[in-house]
């Protein structure tokens, strides 16, 4: 690891231009990501701006129904908070599937938000990846590619946004509070992240110096009945080869009058579904229109030759889920039966 | 710089820190508290699992700086008082001293001890190896007695092969218990375990008799609080 | 334990029972020391600097900024390394050319060390270690593994029975069964802490073998064996990559000699563990079994394809267990292995059986559905009444009544017979069977034990031996204490130290076959020169019994293994909510220690069957799934109920102890266990380890 400067920040501007004004200094939020990079090499700032003590750390109603959560608010606490379970218990789901115990203790929304891809040659320094470092081409491109993207990739970067919490607030329409050194503004979730293009070292839309102060989550009444299913290869702390976040609800009919589907695992950035939520708003909710819609989304799937098989698992999930959600809207028992075991956790 | 913060109730200060340097460093290295281990040092094992104020984290993934004026416990910390070091390490020679550190009560440990002061016998100095027979051999042992309910349940479950990923599950469990039974809930089931335990890999045991133990501390620590509730 | 048979008295019945873990009180208290731990008011840091070509050779390093920066104690290269006897002859457990460490410009894989830092702290020697600049001159490698290689290596000659060709029967199973390169990864990484005090050398070593340790540091070093201490009383675990010595052990030691009179530690990160301490290879098996129509086999053919080195060789011997398996009166078993430009294999926990009971164990899954038979009859069949691989008489082989056994307590009676027939809620469901098998290998190394009376009645009993977490600390001390007749608080074991008597590598299932032994005839011994009253400071020794039976019998472990599996009818995902085995393994010495064992060993095998697998990319040669978030070994989630048990079998021809051995068994069978259970969930027939997901998204109509 590189020598740095440890510095704490006094407030979220304070903070911004400490980091706005130095190329080579970064934020430091719970670590688990960026700790882990410095020690790989993969980060080397020179100046690391811990803001964690700063009082960003509550989750607080909005008076005009939604809720806001501070971006230092740890993943453990947001997932365990009372308003979060009761209203958007995807969020819950989402973040419970993530990591373990122990780094959902020290993780925080913000950071959440911003870690970066676990492409295995991303994290190799002795590799190319034109996202760490422009211009050295590719590595996955013909290499291993079993958790890489399906949409949206581009022939500089394949890689995909490895959190399961940014597939929820996607779903559930977020916006994202960023603070620079004079200002503060809104980013939709959907415009935060981005796809690689000829540009993958950029995750997100963010200048250098932007710190993201909170997530605010809209009024969504159908977020009570939202599901997120993650799909993986080990039972339980494993990153998703597919995710799914859906929301739906019913029209006096029986039909869907409205639904949110985001995907994780596919893409550089968590993916809002909306050519499949297009193909099923204000129709009949059944299972084939359900599967229709995950073809509709999948239409432009570009799987690599080592992962073709995420395309019928995208297709697969985003069906189950949306099965899922429609049983819960419906007030059912959206379970399909008897599982294996340890699936359900708290 | 200087990091400040205590560490099983006792406050320790490390000087000439480098910022880059992990919690676990600075415990295992500085302080002299090997018993959080560091098996990946990317949160990935659960092997430095350490209490940082109420909540269990990788001590492996926290810079130290973000320690300073926090509260610490780790392995060595959750028994009632220290047990006192098992078979023991290598003094006669070469500068080595034993792993020691400070327990419970603060106690410094180290290079001073010269042989395993847990042997029955009081080991020769000239062999690595002072045994802890007696310690745990079905008999009834001291040093068991003060060990956490969880530190106890392992040892009488057989949750302990290698050892290694011990001290970071017993951290981890015990925060399941503090948090399920301890706070007045239901004794946790299998799954909850399993799952509380996810961040925690061991590949000797196959974990069953841990999943065993953790229930075993829950249902003991369940009727304790049981017993204390009637009047 | 459904069966008794006889045995001799114990005299106290220590044998058997399953007293706790004596060193369980440091470990859960933390203050066990391993290696690493061993505090030195004097310790430096070593960090290693890893080629990132995989062939050719360094033309130019450049030290000057590493040697610059702040702690830095010293920087070696090739040029400048303390020099090793590289013509040393090092015990055969050992490949030297991985043990040259900074001997020479040539590089022979990528990750190999080329540099390396010492520093007064961890921080300090990483830091410059990325400040050494490495010029090479690279050559083309090659590290594609594949059975369709033209220039594959044959290590020795096939072992032939008759005509594999002529053999007839209607039913034939040919197909390929393959197996990934895999990680041993114990949790405590390979760890030193190397002490020069410019006449002798201290080891604290993390090593399943003190004094193979010392011996080899001794050749390496040139010093007479006397000047080399090895000192490993904890180690945790090590699976086999821990019983030869590994490039960051001599690394350790040249540090030492470089900056002497400093504790100079080094244990490998996790990423390093993917490429400087071993690793099981992968391995293609062509499996060809001819049977008539009631499943009795008249061929087995074998080929098992592995990966070598060109630096050395190393053969996974994954077609060795086809030899006695199962009675055919034509065979054939031969190895073929691509020498490449990689590190070189080593031990993982069952080398040879665990790969190997793969294929050949779904093959005859394969052939039981071909022949409309149970797959434990198809075995049942073709039980053979002598070795088929030697001829000799089985000093004990109880497959089928593991089988038997195992049946029972799994269900099986209630099995449909066809695949697929069985779905709960979104999961299909099926069960399967395969055997296990561990041959009783001769110990590395000779052992020897002391008793000492210490007074009182309380004894001390020393060998070597090292604890990688088998239980040998519990389970020596129970064999002393049984023999001596006393309890087993009276009796103090000391172990992993090169000054305490010899004692043989913790590998091949051989500790309790080995130290046990030694430990019986030692403690034997005492009460014959001494008696039921010795005095204090009485001392006898014994060496390692010789087996007098060895050459005549065909001395081997067994079990059965039974898995069942869920696969998901959306997802594909896999489950394995039940695993059971039956063992028989000779005598069981501690049941706590040896179920978890057992049990530990099947886990393993669950890992193996649904998760481990290293991805070597070629293109660079070395792995890239270099960490424990994408190489997955199960997680506590994984699992669900594990059971193990054992036939109570007797042995006494295999040793005056009757253990076989049980440390690596578990671990064979399982992964084709889960394998048949999944095609009798599915109707898919994967061949090859890990099962994913993928495999039957299209047999679920994902």
């Amino acid at each position: 690891m590189n020598p740095f400067d440890y510095r704490r920040a006094e407030d979220a501007a304070g903070a911004a231009a400490m980091v706005a004004d130095n190329p080579a200094a970064a934020f430091l939020g719970g670590g688990t990501n960026l700790v882990d990079h410095m020690k790989l090499g993969v980060a080397a700032p020179e100046v690391l701006v811990d803001i964690t003590h700063l009082p960003m750390d509550e989750v607080e109603a909005l008076p005009e129904g939604g809720v806001r959560i501070g971006a230092n608010v740890r993943n453990s606490d947001l997932a365990a908070h009372p308003l979060i379970r009761r209203r958007y218990p995807v969020l819950s789901q989402a973040l419970l599937s993530g990591a373990s115990g122990q780094l959902r203790n020290l993780a925080t929304t913000a950071g959440n938000l911003l870690q970066r891809t676990r492409c295995v040659y991303f994290q190799d320094t002795s590799t190319p990846c034109n996202k760490r470092e422009p211009g050295t081409g590719c590595s996955a491109l013909e290499g291993y590619q079993r958790y890489h993207a399906i949409l949206g990739a581009s022939p500089d970067c394949v890689a995909v946004h490895p959190s399961d919490m940014a597939v929820a607030l996607t779903a559930l329409d977020a916006q994202v509070v960023v603070q620079d050194a004079a200002t503060e503004r809104r980013v939709p979730i959907a415009r935060l992240h981005r796809l690689p293009g000829e540009a993958p070292e950029h995750d997100t839309v963010l200048n250098h110096g932007d710190l993201i102060t909170a997530v605010e989550l809209p009024d969504m009444p159908m977020a009570v009945h939202a599901r997120y299913r993650k799909v993986r290869d080990r039972a339980s702390f494993a990153f998703a080869l597919v995710s799914v976040a859906a929301a739906m609800s019913l029209g006096a009919d029986g039909s869907v009058s409205d639904v949110r589907i985001a995907l994780g695992g596919v893409a550089h950035k968590p993916w809002r579904a909306l050519r499949a939520e297009e193909a099923l708003r204000d129709g009949p909710a059944t299972e084939e229109r359900f599967a229709a819609a995950a073809r509709a989304e999948l239409a432009e799937a570009r799987p690599l030759p080592g992962n073709t098989f995420k395309v019928a698992l995208a297709r697969s999930a985003i069906t189950a889920t949306l099965r899922q959600v429609h049983a819960e809207a419906r007030g059912g028992d959206g379970h399909g039966g008897p599982g294996g075991h340890g699936e359900e956790q708290r | 710089m200087r990091v400040e913060f205590t560490v099983n109730g006792h406050a320790v200060a490390a000087d000439d820190v480098w910022p880059g340097e992990s919690l676990l460093f600075v415990l295992r290295e500085r302080l002299g508290l090997p018993g959080s281990k560091n098996a990946c040092e990317q949160g990935e094992c659960g092997s430095c699992t350490v209490y940082l104020d109420d909540v269990t984290v990788c001590a492996c993934l926290v810079a130290a700086g973000q320690a300073a004026g926090r509260r610490v416990r780790t392995v060595e910390g959750l028994a009632a008082q220290p047990a006192r070091a098992g078979a023991g390490a290598a003094g006669a020679d070469g500068g080595v001293g034993e792993a020691g550190g400070i327990g419970a009560d603060g106690r410094a440990g180290g290079a001073a001890v010269a042989a395993g002061p847990g042997s029955a016998l009081g080991a020769r100095g000239d062999t690595a190896a002072g045994g802890a027979a007696g310690a745990d051999t079905g008999q009834r042992d001291p040093d068991a007695e003060r060990l956490s309910p969880v530190q106890r349940a392992f040892l009488e479950e057989g949750a302990v092969q290698c050892g290694f990923c011990t001290p970071g599950l017993l951290v981890q469990a015990h925060d399941l218990v503090a948090r399920t039974v301890g706070a007045g809930g239901p004794v946790p089931g299998d799954a909850h375990i399993r799952e509380a335990l996810a961040g925690n890999l061991c590949r000797c045991t196959g974990y069953q008799a841990i999943v065993a133990a953790v229930r075993r501390a829950a249902e003991r620590e369940h009727a304790r609080l049981a017993g204390q509730e009637r009047p | 334990m459904s069966t008794t048979s006889e045995r001799p008295a114990a005299r106290t019945g220590a044998i058997g029972a399953g007293p706790r873990r004596v060193e369980g009180p440091a470990k859960v208290a933390g203050t066990a020391a391993y290696a690493y731990e061993y505090r030195a008011a004097d310790a430096a840091y070593l960090a290693p600097v890893q080629a990132t070509i995989a062939r050719g050779r360094v033309a130019a390093v450049d030290t000057a900024a590493a040697e610059a920066a702040e702690g830095v104690l010293a920087v070696l290269w090739h040029g400048n390394a303390p020099r090793l006897r590289t013509d040393a002859e090092l015990p055969g457990l050992q490949q030297p050319g991985e043990l040259h460490v900074l001997q020479s410009a040539e590089v022979h894989y990528r990750g190999q060390p080329v540099a390396a830092v010492v520093a007064e702290t961890f921080e300090a020697a990483q830091h410059a270690a990325a400040l050494v600049t490495l010029t090479y001159e690279q050559l083309p490698h090659d590290a594609e593994f594949s059975a369709g290689r033209t220039d594959l290596a044959t290590p020795k000659e096939d072992h032939r029975q008759g005509d594999v060709k002529a053999a007839e029967g209607e039913v034939v199973v040919d197909q390929t069964y393959t197996t990934p390169m895999q990680h041993n990864n114990p949790m405590e990484p390979h760890s030193t802490m190397a002490r020069w005090d410019g006449e002798a050398i201290t080891l604290h070593e993390s090593t399943q073998g003190a004094h193979m340790v010392r011996e080899t540091v001794a050749e390496l070093l040139g010093l007479e064996q006397g000047r080399v201490r090895v000192v490993a009383p904890y180690v945790g675990g090590g699976f086999g990559s821990k019983g030869p010595l590994h490039a960051p052990t001599v690394l350790a030691v040249l540090g030492a000699r470089a900056v002497p009179h400093r504790s100079v530690k080094l244990a490998a990160t996790r990423r390093q563990m993917f490429s400087l301490v071993g690793y099981r290879s992968p391995t293609v098996q062509r499996v060809r079994l001819r049977a008539d129509a009631q499943g009795r086999l008249s061929g087995i053919d074998v080929t098992a394809t592995v990966q070598s080195a060109r630096l050395g060789d190393f053969i996974e011997e994954a077609a060795g267990p086809a030899k006695s398996m199962y009675a055919a009166p034509n065979r054939r078993m031969g190895h073929r292995a691509a020498r490449l430009d990689v590190p070189v294999p080593t031990w993982m926990r069952a080398p040879g059986e665990c790969p190997g009971m793969f294929g050949p164990e779904v093959a005859m899954d394969e052939l039981a559905v071909a022949c409309g038979l149970d797959p434990i009859e198809a075995r049942v069949r073709n039980e053979p009444e002598r070795d088929p691989a030697t001829g000799k008489p089985f000093s004990t082989r109880n497959l089928i009544a593991c089988l038997r056994e195992g049946a029972d307590r799994f269900g099986w009676a209630d099995r449909p017979a066809e695949p697929g027939a069985r779905r709960e809620g979104e999961w299909l469901v099926g069960t399967g069977v395969a055997a296990s098998f561990y041959p009783v290998v001769p110990p590395v190394g000779g052992s020897r034990a002391l008793v000492r009376h210490a007074g009182d009645g309380r004894y001390v009993v020393s060998l070597a031996a090292a604890d990688i977490g088998t239980g040998a600390w519990t389970a020596l001390t129970q064999v002393a204490a049984d023999v001596l007749g006393v309890p087993l608080e009276h009796v103090e074991v000391r172990l992993g130290d090169s000054a305490l008597p010899l004692a043989s590598l913790a590998g091949g299932s051989t500790g309790m076959m080995s130290w046990g032994s030694t430990v019986h005839a030692a403690a034997t011994a005492f009460r014959r020169l001494h008696g039921d009253d010795p005095a204090p400071g009485a001392e006898a020794a014994a060496d390692l019994p010789e087996v007098a039976h060895r050459d005549d019998y065909a001395m081997h472990a067994y079990g059965a293994q039974f898995a069942e599996v869920r696969v998901n009818t959306d997802t594909g995902e896999i489950r394995v909510p039940r695993l059971l085995g039956v063992f028989a393994a000779g005598r069981i010495v501690n049941a706590r220690t040896a179920r978890s064992q057992f049990v530990g060993g099947m886990t393993m095998g669950l890992s193996m069957a649904l998760h481990e697998e290293s991805v070597l990319d070629a293109r660079f040669g070395h792995v890239v799934n270099a960490d424990f978030a994408e190489y997955h070994i199960a997680a506590n989630a994984d699992v669900a109920d594990i059971q193990a048990h054992w036939i109570d079998e007797h042995d006494p021809l295999v040793n005056p102890l009757g253990a076989k051995g049980i440390g690596e068994i578990g671990i064979v069978g399982t992964a084709a266990a889960v394998a048949n259970a999944a095609y009798h969930a599915t109707g898919v027939r994967v061949r090859r380890v890990p099962l994913r997901l993928d495999d039957f998204l299209d047999a679920v109509g994902a």
